[in-house]
């Protein structure tokens, strides 16, 4: 924490100097999309100054023209994008003016870009080296082979790859996710340039990577005088990782100032609702003030003034702590004994994916299993949901091992089990209007008639708050929020005792994400449903669960009631793990 | 690598035997006798036909001829067509014409499905590719026998830059309008390949990371866009070059062009058992080589692609 306080001094220290022409002025852009209906504003008139040395961060949810913006400083807008409008100045030259020659001069050599997903942003067929060794070859700073295989090693080693020269050779695929980031960084600073856009460079990445390559990127800009402009969803993030902050919202800009000003008083009332639904300054504060029913008092208050009448998800925090202790002496729901899972890997082997995993989940509650990508977690899941056979070991689902149950018991069986997917967008059928997705689980288990089949339909569209008229459209209209919740409501369709969320609110923008915890919670307290909730992000786990099992490498290695694990880790993984969790530095003085 | 190999080598025994077995069985099928159809009009000496009978087995019952085929086979033996020409000697001789011919055409296709592809990709909407459709449609729609005449006619008899059938020993430059009329047939399935190839790996995100790193659009195109579309126009490509190296019939019947379509063609009509199993099984064996020869370009292609020991 305090490494991250005095990196801060340090770039306050050096950065604004006020009589100094700015490095990247934005003035009054404007970006439209064409389309059948006419031009579709996608940014309205966004004033953006930075000066050389300082970093500043464009924050906003999808959709909101943050990343239009980016693409539009380099003059690369996907598809029918243009700018319509404003100027962008590049140490005093109109970028939007730049001639196609000109801007290919630029890229590069004066504006490094960053891009978001690692897995997308390098070419599959060719090596790690020959990406690199082209940017350098492009922007002359290298020239003869040796020269410039030298300077893509020097690159890679300064973004944090410390065996560059062995895997110069190497295809993207066979790098992580984090190393393919690192590669992306250090093309990006390939040509030393002298402003850095960095595009959601980490939200793919685990959160212990994604604090170590932004820690690295951090250091790195500062060492080389880079100036950084930032673009991320994450207002706790943006926070730690910037001096200045620029509140994106539907194309315009709401808010801007010091970072730290805008957290602690945010103005405007879009930014207020970040502020409130950020699950990492949440579980944040709810840390601060020691216990959730100590909170209730003081904090309250203060998140019912900041967030009005809008999601707040300290209050679902507490609403749910009276549950769990109505349901601490409950009969556990599902009870997983030494589970094991080994998957057997043509070649290399055996690979031990879920090693020893013993559990009990209460009914009426919730259980995280938290873990990085890899460790796991989503396996047990699958064995749990008998998607997946078990190697060895016992589930005992309601009081039944679930290896003994089969054909129509386990038909069953599935109807009191339902999962939640991560991907709103690949869980619903294109082709099946709402309606019929949500019914289909009646269909297959035969429930009911026609028209009370129809009936349970809309019930479970109020409960999951969205529109009886969604009854008839399809997923291709609605936004990823109303997907999941659709989703949702079709895991529901059953009266399910035990949901599986797998990842459920990884996908969603804060705001949409803190909606769907709400109504998790909710769900829960009304219809008194069991979760195993399965995350990678322990900020959200602070709000929702009673119990967590943090996960490592396919064994469970600290398992605790959340306040246990938030206040008192025991494992050095554990404190990985929070220590990540974005603006766990920043002090909120609540 | 090897071990892949010598796998799919493997598989392809017992398509062998399944396709060799069906081919003989529907020659076998075939109404009529092919020795009394042997002498046309004229009624030859029971003797002579008893005799004939014998030589090519055809007194046996349907199984056992089979086996003694399979069995020549191995040892080397084709076995021979009714005019007592050795088989072998038959595809040694129209094989190499049917493959220059196939080339050829490959290379045309090639060439001008993946160009006419890659403009059309690249300015989607325009004019180019508005009209690289409409060409497209109506060289896909006219039957192989029209383009053919039509470009005898024009070429060869009107403008007199080719000749009009193919003179003996089938030199090259008499197979280059037969070429041309066999690569209209898939030109407009390359073209629609590529372009759609092209148009999806444009909107690719690493298309756009390249452009920022600040390379120009001349090398974007070839190094990171064309490489990355070829490789489903490849599978198609090779697939075609199959297709082509068995046989053209049609083309090559009116060409004149002695290869193994036409050759292939009289032979069935002949009902010349040997000749056509033989031709057949050598067609499949082309087949099956070609195809792991594409699932190995594959590997060379995308690197993400490697097959297991």
């Amino acid at each position: 924490m305090t490494e991250i306080v005095n990196g801060a001094n340090v770039q306050q220290q050096t950065s604004v100097d006020v009589g100094e022409r700015p490095l990247l002025e934005i003035k009054d852009l404007q970006v439209g999309f064409s389309t059948q209906d006419g031009l579709v504003k996608a940014v309205d008139g966004v004033n953006i100054t930075l000066y050389r040395g300082q970093s500043l961060a464009i924050v906003g949810e999808s959709g909101s023209g943050k990343s239009t913006t980016a693409h539009a400083i380099i003059n690369l807008l996907p598809g029918t994008g243009h700018v319509s409008g404003g100027q962008i100045l590049l140490d005093g030259q109109d970028l939007t003016k730049a001639s196609p020659r000109e801007m290919e001069a630029i890229r590069g050599r004066k504006i490094g870009f960053v891009p978001q997903d690692p897995m997308s942003n390098l070419n599959p067929v060719w090596s790690i080296g020959f990406q690199v060794e082209e940017a350098i070859k492009a922007n002359g700073i290298a020239t003869g082979r040796k020269e410039v295989k030298k300077r893509a090693i020097e690159v890679l080693k300064q973004a944090g790859l410390q065996d560059a020269d062995r895997r110069l050779k190497q295809f993207p695929h066979q790098f992580s996710g984090g190393m393919r980031q690192r590669v992306l960084i250090g093309m990006g600073l390939a040509a030393d340039p002298q402003l850095l856009i960095a595009d959601e460079p980490t939200s793919a990445l685990d959160v212990t990577v994604q604090r170590v390559i932004l820690d690295h990127l951090e250091s790195l800009t500062r060492e080389l005088g880079t100036t950084l402009l930032f673009i991320t969803h994450d207002l706790g993030l943006a926070a730690e990782r910037a001096e200045q902050l620029v509140v994106m919202y539907k194309g315009r800009v709401v808010e801007s100032g010091p970072s730290v000003q805008i957290l602690k008083d945010p103005q405007h009332p879009y930014t207020q609702r970040l502020v409130a639904a950020a699950p990492s300054l949440a579980s944040r504060r709810i840390q601060a003030t020691g216990s959730i029913s100590a909170a209730e008092s003081s904090m309250a208050d203060n998140a019912s003034d900041a967030a009005g009448d809008t999601i707040d998800l300290i209050a679902t925090a507490e609403a749910r702590a009276e549950l769990v202790e109505a349901a601490a002496s409950a009969p556990p729901a599902i009870i997983v004994e030494d589970l094991t899972k080994v998957f057997k890997i043509r070649g290399s082997g055996d690979f031990t994916a879920v090693d020893g995993v013993s559990f009990q989940i209460p009914k009426g509650t919730t259980m995280a299993l938290v873990g990085e990508s890899g460790s796991g977690k989503s396996t047990v899941a699958k064995m749990l949901l008998k998607l997946e056979d078990v190697t060895s070991g016992k589930i005992v689902v309601g009081g039944k091992d679930l290896a003994s149950v089969t054909g129509k018991e386990l038909f069953n069986l599935r109807s009191r089990m339902q999962p939640v997917f991560q991907d709103p967008y690949g869980s619903l059928n294109p082709l099946r209007n709402i309606g019929n997705t949500i019914a289909e689980p009646l269909h297959t288990h035969k429930v009911g008639t026609k028209a009370t089949r129809r009936a349970r339909v809309l019930e479970l569209l109020d409960q999951v708050s969205l529109p009886r008229t969604l009854v008839s459209r399809y997923p291709n209209e609605l936004s990823g929020g109303q997907r999941q919740r659709i989703a949702i409501a079709r895991a529901l369709a059953l009266k399910p005792e035990i949901v599986v969320l797998d990842e459920a609110v990884s996908a969603l923008d804060v705001l949409v994400q803190a909606q769907i915890l709400r109504l998790l919670a909710d769900l829960q307290a009304e219809l008194g449903l069991t979760y195993l909730f399965i995350t990678h992000d322990l900020a959200v786990v602070r709000v929702i669960a009673d119990h967590v099992c943090v996960m490592q490498r396919g064994r469970i290695v600290e398992k605790a009631t959340t306040d246990e694990v938030f206040d008192n880790p025991q494992e050095q993984y554990t404190r990985d793990l929070l220590a990540a969790i974005p603006g766990a530095g920043i002090e909120l003085g609540a | 690598m090897a071990g892949y190999i010598v796998r799919r080598l493997l598989q392809a025994i017992p398509v062998l035997l399944g396709t060799t077995f069906l081919i003989y069985f529907m020659v076998f099928a075939m109404p009529g006798d092919p020795i009394v159809a042997l002498f046309g009009d004229k009624t030859p000496p029971p003797q002579v036909i008893e005799q004939l009978r014998e030589r090519y087995h055809l007194d046996q019952p349907f199984i056992v001829q089979y086996f003694i085929f399979l069995g020549n086979i191995f040892r080397g033996d084709l076995g021979t067509s009714f005019s007592g020409q050795p088989v072998s000697e038959i595809l040694a001789a129209t094989f190499p014409v049917t493959l220059r011919l196939a080339l050829l055409a490959i290379f045309f296709e090639m060439v001008a499905g993946i160009s006419v592809g890659l403009i059309s990709g690249l300015r989607k909407g325009g004019i180019f590719d508005a009209s690289a459709l409409v060409v497209s449609l109506i060289l896909i729609s006219l039957p192989i026998f029209v383009i053919a005449f039509v470009a005898q006619y024009i070429f060869g008899i009107q403008l007199g830059w080719f000749r009009t059938t193919v003179g003996s020993g089938a030199p090259t430059q008499d197979l280059i309008l037969p070429a041309l009329v066999l690569a209209t047939i898939s030109f407009a399935q390359i073209t629609r390949l590529t372009r759609a190839s092209v148009i999806d790996t444009d909107t690719q995100d690493f298309v756009r990371t390249a452009a920022s790193k600040g390379l120009p659009r001349t090398r974007i195109v070839p190094v990171h866009i064309l490489r990355n579309s070829l490789i489903p126009v490849v599978t198609y490509l090779a697939v075609d070059f199959g297709v082509l190296m068995v046989g053209a019939t049609v083309t090559e019947g009116i060409f004149n062009v002695p290869g193994v379509g036409r050759t292939l063609y009289q032979a069935i009509i002949r009902g010349e058992g040997p000749t056509v199993v033989s031709f057949v099984t050598v067609m499949v064996l082309i087949y099956l080589v070609v195809n792991l020869l594409v699932d190995l370009l594959y590997a060379v292609l995308d690197p993400r692609i490697r097959y297991a020991k």
